[in-house]
Parts: structure tokens; sequence; C-alpha cells
């Protein structure tokens, strides 16, 4: 799932207040999961954004509307007839659904309301963790489920860095255990140290430019759009 | 599991002093300078000239603890101007591949011979907290690509260099860190990489120590490599409360802070150098041990004293 939180009301406000008509979208993806861009939230922030108008003597009219996903067109339609009726749009979906709104109406000012965090897990109700840094080329097989990429503050790969404290945590935080010291315990348990005792070469990165991808199967199909 | 014990490859690598003093079966001593936070070139030659003669090679420290120094190159290239020297340090924090080979072909272009491949300290640690990292490689994947560009005349993507560089590749080893059990043959992925020689972290925690090389020497590792041992004379209670709590991967005893906590103020200092050269001693004698690595931080002016206390001096002529 990919995490968000949300923007301080200040900078929120900020965005909106030359506009008289804004509609707040939601997003019933990710965002409405990890609470923080739902219709729950759209009306928090809603409420939150009237009353600082009313103390910044604004007079803006906001309005709500939650979509069930804001990275998929199909999902615009409900949306396309009301947008004409606002003349900016505050979106609490990722940073890719914010993109996808204002490409979907490239007349209208679209303004984020959260900041995109990380991929990551539940840790608890509202308590996440970051795992994921979506490097495409994923190494997890080897490194016992611990993602260095993610997990280890330099990256490295091939830990532990001679950082890593006597309780077996990241010299960086101290609350925070070293990947490097959990890949090697838990590859030690399963026996299988040696995925870990060859030198790993430098790695081709393959995130440093936009990545597009079409899954195998429908390659003849975008054959000709490509 | 064991890595195959290898012969170490007899050729010449680079013909750098530390080289030749290592493959002479000399007990090899290097000392450390770190660049001003300026153009203050008047401060590197000065801390030079104490070294100069003393040291068999200088370690010049690459925007050490993640502070913002005149380049390690720069002032590599001035303590060579003096007549001494240096081993140039890297870390993988500040450069990607590129800036990396093409600092490696401007170094070896003005001479200098002897390199160290570090992860480098995280930024978090330094007075730019919030730089981005860099860490497109790490430590083992640079000596690696060293070794690939100086061996096989290539550069990391396999293309042929006009003039490969002739590099003495050095990397650094922690002993002290955990898992303890895996460093061993994290040192083992070093020369397995290509590390000529290694420098190991400030030692203070002798019975680890010795655990560490008897381990070494079992594996072989030290027959493929030259350790040399780390040693930071200290200077007082408080640098020795403060390496003991406040810099990540050091082990240091209690007995240390004791024994300076048994003598005056102004004799802390002293004491320091004495527990340093005893040490020093003991590392001449330890089997797998080709070296002492000597990190007198801001304490250049001592080191001629902490070598002839040691009887570390003269150095070898090679």
């Amino acid at each position: 799932m990919i995490v968000g939180e949300r923007k301080p009301i200040e900078e929120i406000v900020e965005m909106i207040k030359g506009y008289k008509r804004v509609l707040n979208v939601g997003c019933g993806g990710c965002t409405s999961i990890c609470l923080v861009g739902g219709q729950k939230e759209v009306d928090i922030l809603n409420a939150e954004l009237r009353k600082a108008c009313k103390a910044e003597n604004l007079s803006i009219e906001i309005d709500a509307f939650t979509i069930e996903r804001q990275c998929n067109a199909d999902f615009f339609s409900e949306l396309d007839p009301m947008i004409d009726d606002y003349d900016a749009v505050l979106s609490m979906a990722c940073g890719a659904g914010v993109q996808f709104v204002a490409e979907r109406y490239p007349g209208k000012p679209v303004f984020p309301a959260l900041n995109t965090v990380f991929v990551g897990v539940d840790r608890e109700i509202g308590w996440y963790e970051e795992n994921c840094r979506t490097c495409g080329e994923c190494v997890l097989g080897e490194t016992g489920g611990i993602c260095p990429v993610t997990r280890c503050a330099k990256g490295l790969f091939n830990g532990p860095c001679g950082g890593t404290t006597v309780d077996g945590k990241c010299e960086v935080n101290s609350d925070v255990p070293c990947a490097w010291y959990e890949i090697y315990e838990r590859l030690k348990q399963q026996d299988r140290l040696e995925n870990i005792l060859a030198v790993k070469i430098a790695r081709e990165w393959e995130n440093q430019t936009q990545r597009s991808l079409i899954q195998e199967a429908y390659k003849k199909r975008y054959a000709k759009e490509r | 599991m064991l890595f195959c014990p290898m012969e170490r490859d007899v050729r010449m690598k680079s013909g750098s002093t530390l080289e030749k003093v290592l493959r002479a079966g000399k007990f090899a001593f290097t000392g450390e300078l770190g660049p001003p936070r300026g153009v203050n070139v008047e401060a590197v030659r000065e801390k030079a000239r104490h070294l100069k003669g003393v040291v068999d090679a200088v370690n010049i420290t690459d925007n050490q603890t993640a502070v913002v120094r005149m380049s390690s190159w720069a002032t590599s290239l001035i303590v060579l101007q003096e007549g001494l020297e240096p081993n140039f340090q890297m870390v993988c924090r500040d450069r990607n591949r590129l800036a990396m080979q093409s600092d490696i072909l401007g170094i070896c272009a003005h001479g200098i011979r002897n390199m160290l491949c570090l992860s480098g300290d995280h930024q978090q640690f330094g007075d730019h907290p919030k730089t981005k990292g860099v860490f497109d490689i790490d430590s083992i994947q640079l000596i690696s690509m060293v070794k690939r560009m100086r061996d096989e005349g290539t550069f990391l993507n396999g293309i042929e260099i006009d003039g490969p560089p002739e590099i003495f590749i050095g990397a650094a080893a922690n002993p002290f860190a955990e898992p303890f059990e895996w460093r061993v043959y994290r040192l083992a992925k070093k020369i397995e990489a290509g590390a000529d020689f290694i420098q190991t972290q400030c030692i203070y925690n002798m019975d680890k120590f010795r655990d560490w090389i008897r381990q070494a020497n079992d594996m072989g590792l030290t027959e493929r490599t030259y350790i040399l041992a780390g040693v930071t004379p200290l200077k007082s209670v408080g640098m020795a409360k403060y390496m003991k709590t406040s810099v990540p991967g050091l082990d240091v005893p209690d007995e240390y802070i004791d024994r300076l906590q048994g003598v005056e103020r102004k004799k802390q200092g002293d004491e320091g150098i004495r527990m340093a050269c005893e040490q020093i001693k003991e590392f001449k004698e330890m089997k797998g041990v080709a070296g002492v690595h000597l990190m007198a931080i801001e304490w250049e002016h001592r080191v001629p004293e902490i070598a002839e206390r040691a009887e570390l001096l003269p150095r070898p002529q090679v």
C-alpha cells in the first residue's frame, strides 16, 4: 500500500486561498486504507478548512466527493460532470492520483492535500512502516525477505557496515534494527548464509527515469500504440 | 562455507612505498591527516611535515564524519608535494560511479598510488544531515571496480580504459561491530573483491581483536591481504568516554577509562600514548598483523614521539 500523511492545514489554505469554489476529492484506494485520504478524512479536512478560512476572513466554498480510485480513469466518470462547477480541485490521493486528476482536467488547478511518503505495511491501526523502494530488481529472495535497499540507511548490497551496534541496531537510529544484522540472523536460522557470502556486484539502477510497464499478456494489444 | 585459501598475487600492483614495505615483509606504519575546513593549505603542509619520514603513507580522509572539508584528492596532492606518500580515501556517500572513476584516474595521473575504499559515515552524522546520500555502489563494489580498472583495464561498464590506473587497493574492516561472527566473512568478501590491504577500525578491545585475527588466520585471509591494525591514542578521560558512547562501531573497555582516570589530568595524554604503544608492541608480534594504522586525530605533531616510543623508527628504505 502507498502511505501518505496530511499536509499542514496552513499549507493547504495557502494553496486554495485565491479560489471561490473548491472540490476536495477523496480516494477510496490506498490513502483511504491508511486513514488519510478517504471520505471520512475529506470531511474532516473540509471542516478544518472552513474553520481556518473563517478565521482568515476567506470566503471559499468547499465541497466533497470521493471516488473509488484516482489512479484509474474509469472512476472519473462520476467526477467529470461536476468539475465545471469548481475553479480548483484538492486531491487526497497519493502523488500518482493527484497527477492523474490534473491530467484529466488540464484547465483546472489541482492541489495535493497529502504528502506521499512510502510503500509499506500496517504495523498497527494508524501505524505504518516503509518496506519497499520499488527499485525494480527485487533481491528479497537472497536476503531472507528483508530489503537492504529500503531498510539499510546506506542501501548496502554487501552489508553490514561497521556501524552496527552491540544490540544489532543501526548506527543512524538506535530504535531501528540494522537490516543486515537481521538478514544475517534470518539466513543463519535458515542455514542459507551462502546467499550473502559472494560479492554482490554493482547493480544497474532501473529506477532513474520514469518507468512504464505492460504485462506480458498485453504486449500484443499495445504494440501499435508504442 | 569457507573461502578457498589462495596465494597472494606476488606482482607489484602500484609501486607505492606502502606496497613495497608490505611486500618486503616489513612492519608497515601509516598515519592519518584530516583536511582543513577551508583552503588553509599551510595547515595541511604543517601536519604533513610532522609525518614525513615517520610513516610509510598517510591516509587523507574524505569528508570524514560527513563534514565538508577540502577534497581528499586535492589534499593528497599537497601532501605528495611535501614528499609524503598519500593514501587517498574515497567514500561511496558523495559520488556516483562516474565521479568515482574519473577521480581515480585523476589521482593516479598525479602520482597517487594508494587508495582506501569506504562506504562512508552516514550523512545524518555530518554538517549537512539532510543531504542526499549517493551510495550508488557500496564499498565492496567500489573495491571490485578499482580492481577491474587496474587489472582488466576497463571501466565498470566493460569499456576499455586508455591507460589503466595503478593503485594499491585498501579497504576498512571493523572487527567490533555486530554480528561479530560474520565480520570475518565480510573481510573475506573485501579480499575477494580485490582488497590488497586492510586498515581496521580503532582497536581497544584486544581480546576481541585477537579472536578476529585468529579467525582470519584460520581462514587463510591474512595470506591474501595485509592487515594493518588501527590505533587511536586516547588523549583524555573525556575522549575515551566519548569514543565509548558516541562513536558508532567502537568498543572501548572500561580498563582504558580506569587507567586514564588513575593519572592526573595533565598526564592523561601521556598515559594514552603509553597504552597505544603497548598495543603497537603487541601487534608487532601478532601473527597476521602486517602493520599499524595510527589515527592520531588532530595530534599529528605527537606522531613522531609515538613512533619513537613504539620503536617503529627508522622506517625501512624500500
